[in-house]
């Protein structure tokens, strides 16, 4: 137990450790996923993927923090390069996700997945 | 200098629950709001979030790409999409299905129940000291600029090329 809350930082003498990040990742992650099952709107399942994608960039970070290596070696700054790589792609899938989504509202006069059957005019 | 050590991280740990609170309550908000729009405002309480442990990892340059690209850009068009997108208020249904709902709350529990299991179980050896973090963006610039520099150009070629896909995914068509 006294491991337990060291490791969840609530002693001041150590910082919050991987653990604690990777568990706050991993609750993102299914909270993403728990959103792509729910939602019926199709923008609902693209903010579901942006927090996926979050929870993703978050565990690089903590790993790149938490790396046994020096600061200097050739994984230096991993963890930032990383993040924004993802942040970029993200960018564009949202980008072209809402353009299709808007041509399945000028076909389909909805976006709601299980109205849409069909991918052809 | 041991006292000031041990008090050292208490405002960092502090911040981390802060954070992380606001993190997964306002996700699960997101996910399980009734109407699409709250969950996008509410989205935007977990970016900001995001950012803040960025900070706390040590990445400040992270987390100001983070408030830029993702609050900015991104939520800004998810926004977009849902204004344009939505129909009128009396004929909307709710955008959750509570079958599907419940399901998934089921899955995600059991799920998320796993990877707690598997992180606690694993046997990390992260650093045994770790000072503060340091801010690094001048060094930064030259690992994007330097080793990374085939990877940012493609990364800048793939958004060009998104973004004119997108444009003409969406142009105006001849009737």
């Amino acid at each position: 137990m006294k491991d337990f809350l060291q490791l969840m930082g609530s002693t001041t003498a150590t910082p919050v450790g991987l653990e604690a990040y990777l568990i706050v990742a991993a609750a993102l992650f299914v909270l993403g996923l728990t959103a792509c099952i729910a939602r019926r709107n199709a923008i609902g399942i693209l903010i579901g993927i942006e927090l996926m994608l979050n929870a993703a960039v978050l565990n690089f970070m903590a790993f790149w923090r938490f790396q046994g290596s020096p600061l200097d070696g050739p994984a230096a700054l991993a963890g930032p390069v990383m993040g924004i790589f993802i942040i970029v792609l993200a960018a564009c899938e949202a980008a072209v996700a809402l353009a299709v989504l808007l041509n399945l509202y000028f076909n389909f006069g909805t976006v709601e997945v299980d109205m849409v059957h069909e991918m052809k005019e | 200098m041991a006292a000031t050590e041990t008090a050292g991280w208490l405002g960092a740990n502090l911040s981390f629950w802060a954070i992380t609170i606001l993190v997964l309550v306002s996700a699960a908000f997101t996910v399980y709001a009734r109407s699409i729009i709250q969950a996008a405002y509410s989205l935007f309480f977990t970016l900001l979030g995001m950012a803040g442990f960025y900070v706390l990892l040590g990445s400040g340059f992270l987390a100001i790409a983070q408030v830029i690209i993702y609050i900015g850009g991104i939520l800004v068009l998810i926004m977009f999409g849902v204004l344009l997108t939505d129909r009128p208020i009396a004929a909307q249904t709710s955008s959750l299905k509570w079958t599907y709902a419940a399901a998934s709350l089921g899955t995600g529990l059991l799920l998320v129940n796993v990877f707690i299991r598997i992180i606690l179980s694993a046997d990390w050896q992260p650093a045994s000291a770790l000072g503060e973090p340091r801010e690094a963006i001048a060094e930064l610039g030259h690992v994007l600029l330097g080793s990374q520099l085939l990877s940012l150009e493609l990364a800048g070629l793939t958004l060009l090329l998104c973004l004119i896909g997108a444009a003409y995914l969406v142009r105006r068509r001849e009737q």
